[in-house]
């Protein structure tokens, strides 16, 4: 639905505009800036290089286009606790030092066959570590815990890379919109919808 | 008429405050209505309404900060960005647990009528006569006949969705077209309708979000977004703002004040009479006095109880209401995080649009209709099906453009539902004032001290495996039980801490919500409540608050107040 039909609905219903901003109810966080956390415009572009390895343009946008880096790394700054933040920044900051040995160039300056070949490496280890620490399942969002589980069992540093990515490529307007389907006013609901592989899945 | 002076003041604005003022300023009383809170303002205030994921700064989760400051919060679901500064902090708002106590609260213009789940079922006729039958607690002074024309009253302002089934455990009611079940669901129905040979069902929820425009409030319909929580620009669900309050206004007889704690109801011992309310003006800690005829006592559960705890203590110690022994006792809520979940084959050529505000329910078949169990009441289910998206399990999958595809489509169905149960009411669950602990105005604040006991859990053995014994029987594979903590207060339903009964000696209220210390004193919310049942409850707090608005006028005609 256009926004300004939606707008005419409101008005409709209630003979009132839409006039947010000011009000006090529901409170706006501002956004955040990436100056307030403890990393750099560096990072956040080793983050989406990383990150295009693993959510990729295809014909559809990829990670990159939708600037995954500056809020996965707003996200470890702000969202993980303590032990998940320590673990995500060593692992994160050792990545050029392993591409440093292993190719002798930092993980920007790779071919794009040596960045994934080295991307699917750290996959495969993380799970192989996961394995170890008995974690099975990898939800998309391991930062959403409960304060009362005060001792989470962290998942491989890759891991942590991975569902930022993922988390905050399909939260994101291009993932959301783009890659997936995403309706801001359905109207009604269809429980018996028809569907054929390749369909793609609903946003939220 | 003076300025301070009113014939009715209602103290509180949630789901029954909201009742009572419309009903009374319907009948022509000059009506106050008190809220400690802030004001929201229909539509215009719901400022996240049209947010989406990407617009929060952390797309929508709590941070770490916001965990570090509001720890009772960060326990459930409660806190994220989208509805930050919705829910009552501890920090502002403290309250003491001798046990484990979940308390949320709005403490805003439409209380938790804008953050309610809106499932909307009836009480049964055994809900009001078990605790009689089987000699728990004391009797409830009305039944099921008396309220059921108030429940089609509020049904049909209300607007609650569902559908007639014919069951006894659930009763019909005034329903607008049902949201839909989805093609998993209505399968599981029919195989679960077979199974237990027709003794067992899964039916529509029934829920306050309208399926027909109500243009006589307003009111545009469920969009299905999903948002409800947010406040509804549409006026799909019932709230105070969409609803009650419009209509009150309307009449030109109520008049609102936000910033107004109420601190005590003043009580007059010659008359026997409550002559008004003390408010304490949170914003410049100023008290006034307002004057009425008669107090409706909405501010929630145990807000309402607090009240009285504060009020008219040099004749009571335990304060207005307290000479049965039974106020602040009897705490009651529904008990769950229990159920199960697992996945279903056969579908993957069906999806659905739309993101429904419900799913489904199977209402109590435990100890009802001849089946005994070790434990006495029941439970009911909430669950639906849907299939995963982007957020299913990524240990499997590897890293490219094959991950991106998968995840781009939908996963396999997914089923799930989670009981609801109901909790006895019990003498040892109790609230009381602590007065050593003091919230920023210097009032002394709610101490928490209940548990469940026996008979729920032994209950929660059955919710955890008939979930999964009827998941299993329904052909669903990979069948996982969960069993979580469950702490009262959790159900967000607290009730009873100021009981109906027939007997001023071992009850706080009369069968028309009178405190029996002070007739014109009315407690409608869920303290009054005498029984949990499994069902979620605001929907009857609608209707005894009507009932007892009814009552109130016809005695002020009479002038019996």
């Amino acid at each position: 639905m256009e926004r300004r039909q939606l707008l005419k609905m409101i008005m409709a219903a209630s003979g009132v505009a839409m006039v947010g901003g000011n009000a006090l109810a529901y409170e706006m966080g501002s956004p955040v800036a990436l100056s307030a956390t403890q990393f750099n415009q560096d990072d956040v572009m080793l983050f989406n290089d990383i990150a295009e390895v693993i959510l990729p343009r295809t014909d559809t946008p990829g990670a990159k286009d939708a600037n995954v880096g500056l809020m996965a790394l707003i996200l470890a700054n702000d969202c993980y606790n303590t032990k998940e933040r320590e673990q995500f920044v060593k692992g994160f900051q050792s990545l050029n030092k392993l591409t440093q040995n292993k190719y002798g160039k930092p993980f920007l300056l790779l071919s794009t066959e040596q960045k994934s070949k080295f991307v699917k490496g750290l996959d495969k280890e993380a799970k192989t570590y996961n394995k170890k620490q008995e974690i099975y399942y990898v939800p998309a969002t391991s930062f959403d815990r409960y304060a009362s589980e005060e001792n989470p069992v962290v998942p491989h540093f890759f891991t942590m890379i991975k569902q930022l990515t993922i988390f905050t490529f399909f939260t994101s307007k291009e993932g959301a919109t783009k890659v997936l389907r995403y309706e801001a006013i359905p109207g009604k609901y269809n429980g018996e919808l028809d569907y054929k592989k390749g369909d793609r899945a609903w946003a939220t | 008429m003076a300025n301070n002076d009113y014939d009715a003041i209602v103290v509180g604005s949630g789901i029954s405050g909201g009742w009572a003022a419309k009903e009374l300023a319907q009948k022509g009383l000059k009506v106050l209505m008190l809220e400690r809170g802030r004001n929201i303002e229909h539509i215009k205030d719901y400022t996240n309404a049209m947010h989406e994921a990407w617009d929060y700064p952390h797309r929508g989760l709590a941070t770490q900060q916001m965990k570090a400051d509001y720890p009772t919060l960060a326990r459930e679901y409660t806190l994220n960005e989208p509805t930050a500064g919705m829910w009552a902090t501890n920090k502002d708002h403290p309250y003491t647990e001798v046990k484990r106590f979940d308390w949320f609260r709005g403490y805003h213009m439409g209380g938790r009528s804008l953050l309610w789940g809106r499932q909307s079922y009836r009480w049964n006729a055994e809900d009001f006569t078990a605790n009689l039958k089987e000699g728990i607690a004391v009797d409830w002074p009305i039944r099921y006949e008396e309220l059921a024309p108030w429940y089609d009253y509020v049904e049909k302002f209300a607007g609650i969705a569902g559908t007639n089934e014919g069951l006894d455990v659930l009763p019909d009611g005034q329903f607008l077209p049902p949201i839909p079940l989805n093609m998993v669901e209505k399968d599981v129905a029919k195989r679960l309708e077979k199974v237990y040979k027709g003794m067992r069902h899964l039916i529509h929820s029934r829920t306050a979000n309208i399926t027909q425009a109500m243009p006589e409030q307003d009111r545009v319909g469920c969009q299905y977004r999903n948002k409800c929580w947010l406040g509804c620009p549409f006026g799909g669900y019932f709230s105070t703002q969409s609803s009650t309050l419009p209509v009150a206004l309307k009449t030109g007889n109520l008049t609102v004040r936000p910033y107004s704690i109420v601190t005590q109801v003043l009580y007059d011992k010659n008359t026997k009479r409550a002559t008004g309310v003390e408010v304490l003006d949170s914003e410049t800690n100023q008290t006034y006095v307002f004057n009425s005829k008669i107090v409706f006592l909405n501010a929630s559960t145990l807000n309402s109880t607090w009240i009285m705890m504060n009020s008219a203590s040099d004749i009571w110690q335990g304060g207005l209401g307290s000479s049965s022994g039974e106020l602040g006792h009897n705490v009651m809520d529904h008990h769950l995080s229990i159920g199960a979940q697992g996945t279903i084959e056969g579908y993957e050529d069906k999806y659905y649009s739309g993101r429904r505000p419900c799913g489904f329910y199977i209402p109590r078949y435990r100890n009802w209709g001849g089946d005994k169990r070790d434990y006495v009441r029941g439970f009911g289910y909430q669950g639906s099906a849907s299939r995963g998206n982007w957020q299913q399990n990524v240990a499997e999958l590897g890293v490219g453009a094959d991950l991106k595809n998968a995840l781009a489509e939908p996963g396999s169905w997914n089923i799930g539902m989670g009981g609801f149960g109901e909790i006895l009411p019990d003498h040892r669950n109790k609230v009381s004032l602590d007065k050593t602990v003091k919230d920023k105005w210097g009032l002394p604040v709610l101490s928490m001290d209940a548990e469940l006991q026996a008979n729920e859990k032994r209950m929660r053995k059955d919710m955890k495996q008939d979930a999964i014994d009827m998941l299993e029987a329904a052909g669903v594979k990979n069948v996982r039980g969960w069993d979580g903590e469950s702490p009262l207060g959790k159900g967000i339903h607290e009730m009873g801490t100021a009981r109906m009964g027939r007997d001023a000696k071992t009850s706080v209220l009369n069968a028309n919500n009178q405190v029996w210390d002070a007739p014109n004193v009315f407690v409608t919310d869920g303290a009054c409540m005498t029984s949990a049942s499994c069902v979620n409850p605001s929907l009857t707090y609608m209707a005894i608050t009507a009932r007892a608005a009814n009552f109130a006028v016809e005695e002020l005609k009479k002038r019996n107040l």
